[in-house]
């Protein structure tokens, strides 16, 4: 009986929070839907057929789930050793590391993109640098380049990827290393065969934060990309209040929010592989 | 039949000197001027108290740290300056650290492979090392659904797979319960003994030690304080150290009388001459010692001469009886006889006598400082 009744209060407890979610998570979600089905025609999927028979869109959505993939493999490649740092370096660099890696996190994202522009503006700190060191002689164009928002969104997503890392890092018994030394394994084979796979959960979490984050970043995308490179967010908000095409900028959504919900579910399928035995 | 003699019989060990190791952790000294040397194929217990330095040694000799004085010797050549996946040591942790991502059989494949063994002499090797820790029916498991006992004897197999010159083992046995401890004492000591591979054996269990070893080093507080055989280790300890931890001692003051022919006069502070081995620690005539009495050279008597003393407790502990017996100086001491069937303890308050029957089983030290 007590049991029963708690289960009950508990429910009830949760009610709120369910309610939240449906007023503002479900019902919006409905109510895209079935915008996007709308069309001049009645209710049809014109709208789909329009963004899939369309090679501007595709290509926008394309080069977004590519740009996913490099700020990903950046965060990755420079995440990684900096995990590494904090796990296995001296306790005295943990503090200063902490509080580099969740910094980002403290600041607006607006201020940090405008602090992008600042480093990689046409007299930026990089361009200043590289021109006073007699390096180039013209400034170099880094902003408004793909190569510009790939950088700044590994800036920013950088946490997402630090933190799991450093989580799956310092999990890891760091008898592995000496075990696999004292077999004869040099520090590679060691790294690639124990440290990699052993630390695959945390790789998987980090690379599907900073993916899912890095496609739909609108304000960093945006700003350092300038009116140059299109990607998804843009292109939705262009289609909703420039031209006021809420039905196709609501079939966009759609199909965005699918694409992304594919990706973080193959993420989620092979994170339950790695976790099986690590 | 040489072919399988090659395939078993692992070329002997290799010898391993230690000279004059010292080690500090920042200001803390952990090891001062270690000496020992260990003959191939021997097998040396590392025992001593926690925190005594056992594992710093351990790891000094497999290069997993540098030490801050000294040197390391294998086969007589210094390895200072090699990494450890350069000397050919092979070592298993307290906690086996095996490799949670690999199967059985993949753990002890891991170091040939790092070694470039080509593919089907991997393959040989490893059914060999699962034979010898018999656990060839359990190859494509993970560790994670062994036993205890299975991926110890995992550890073992992949410590030894590379053929290392010197295997060292760091409490091994700590994590198993009393059964399956002593049935893996017995299976390390036979592929030890099969493998001919010089081991360092680290434990703070001194059945463990006097039970497995050729040789027993006791560490405490960072120095050497006996190295020699087990039986000479228990039977005649260089301190009051060695003789209070191997082994129970009954730790008496008095005074020093005299030496005479390898044997010493003591008085107790309690009344009382009693002899005992003459002592190592050069002592003078009139300088205050301690004596130690294992509590199996000590008989119960109810007459005759000897110190008295009243019973206070007395305890069968199934082949062994032991009493403790009050002296007239308040001093307490544990009296252990083999107990004959049927035998009780003897009352508490019973008045009682306690004869010495091994003079030369009494050591003589300097009291603790
Ligand atoms: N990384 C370290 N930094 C500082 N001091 C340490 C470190 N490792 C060990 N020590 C100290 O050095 C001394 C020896 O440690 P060690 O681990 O060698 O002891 P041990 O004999 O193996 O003990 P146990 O039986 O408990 O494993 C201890 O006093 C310990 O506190
Ligand atoms: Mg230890």
């Amino acid at each position: 009986m007590a049991t029963r009744s708690i289960a009950a209060y508990e429910l009830k407890l949760a009610a709120p929070l369910a309610g939240f979610f449906v007023l503002f998570f479900i019902a919006p979600l409905l109510i895209l839907f079935y915008v996007s089905m709308q069309s001049d025609t009645g209710t049809s999927l014109a709208q789909y057929a329009r963004f899939l028979l369309d090679p501007f869109s595709l290509g926008v959505l394309g080069r977004t789930l590519w740009l996913g993939v490099e700020v990903t493999m950046l965060c990755l490649l420079l995440g990684f050793p900096l995990a590494w740092a904090y796990v296995r370096g001296p306790r005295w660099l943990q503090p200063v590391l902490i509080l580099v890696v969740l910094l980002p996190l403290l600041t607006s994202v607006v201020v940090r993109t405008f602090a992008c522009i600042v480093i990689l503006g046409r007299q930026g700190i990089v361009n200043s640098a590289l021109v006073s060191l007699g390096l180039i002689d013209t400034p170099l164009r880094l902003l408004y380049t793909e190569g510009g928002v790939i950088v700044a969104l590994a800036q920013v997503q950088m946490p997402l990827m630090v933190l799991p890392l450093i989580t799956a890092l310092s999990r890891i018994d760091p008898n592995m290393d000496d075990a696999s030394a004292a077999l004869g394994a040099g520090a590679w084979r060691g790294f690639w065969r124990i440290t990699v796979p052993l630390s695959l959960p945390g790789i998987i979490a980090g690379c599907m934060l900073t993916y899912a984050a890095a496609i739909t970043a609108f304000i960093t995308q945006s700003l350092v990309g300038g009116g140059q490179m299109l990607f998804m967010p843009m292109y939705i908000y262009q289609q909703a209040t420039a031209l006021q095409n809420w039905p196709f900028a609501a079939a966009i959504s759609i199909v965005f929010l699918a694409t992304v919900l594919a990706v973080v579910s193959v993420f989620n399928a092979l994170g339950r592989l790695s976790r099986a035995h690590a | 039949m040489p072919n399988d003699a090659s395939s078993t019989q692992i070329a002997t060990g290799a010898s391993l000197t230690v000279e004059r190791v010292a080690h500090r952790y920042g200001s803390a000294v952990a090891l001062e001027q270690i000496s020992l040397h260990v003959a191939g194929g021997e097998l040396l217990s590392l025992l001593g108290p926690s925190g005594c330095g056992k594992t710093t040694l351990l790891r000094i000799i497999g290069g997993f740290i540098e030490q801050s004085a000294g040197r390391i010797l294998i086969e007589g050549q210094a390895v200072d300056h090699q990494p450890p996946n350069k000397r050919t040591v092979g070592i298993v942790f307290q906690n086996y650290a095996l490799f949670p991502h690999m199967t059985v059989a993949r753990n002890i494949a891991y170091g040939l492979e790092a070694r470039r063994v080509p593919g089907a002499e991997v393959k040989a090797r490893v059914a060999e090392m699962l034979a010898l820790v018999r656990l060839s029916h359990l190859a494509d498991r993970t560790p994670r659904e062994l036993s205890g006992g299975q991926q110890q004897r995992v550890a073992l197999a992949r410590a030894l797979a590379v053929r290392p010159s010197i295997l060292l083992l760091d409490e091994p046995f700590a994590a198993l319960d009393k059964n399956l401890r002593l049935d893996m004492q017995i299976e390390v000591k036979r592929i030890q003994r099969l493998s001919g591979t010089t081991t360092i054996l680290v434990t703070h269990d001194q059945e463990e030690a006097l039970s497995l070893s050729d040789r027993i080093a006791v560490l405490n507080q960072g120095r050497l304080e006996q190295l020699a055989s087990p039986t000479e280790v228990y039977d005649r300890p260089t301190s009051l150290f060695v003789n209070t931890f191997v082994g129970a001692a009954n730790v008496l003051p008095g005074v020093l009388d005299a030496v005479t022919d390898g044997t010493a006069r003591v008085t107790l502070d309690g009344g009382g001459q009693i002899a005992a081995r003459a002592p190592i620690q050069t002592i003078a005539p009139g300088e205050p010692v301690v004596v130690c009495i294992r509590p199996e050279h000590l008989r119960i008597a109810t007459d005759g001469p000897g110190l008295t003393g009243t019973v206070e407790m007395g305890l069968p502990l199934g082949a062994t009886i032991v009493h403790e017996i009050r002296t007239a100086a308040g001093s307490s001491l544990k009296v252990a006889e083999p107990r004959a069937t049927g035998m009780e303890p003897r009352p508490p308050g019973t008045i009682v006598t306690l004869h010495l029957t091994q003079p030369e089983a009494v050591g003589v030290f300097r009291p603790a400082a």
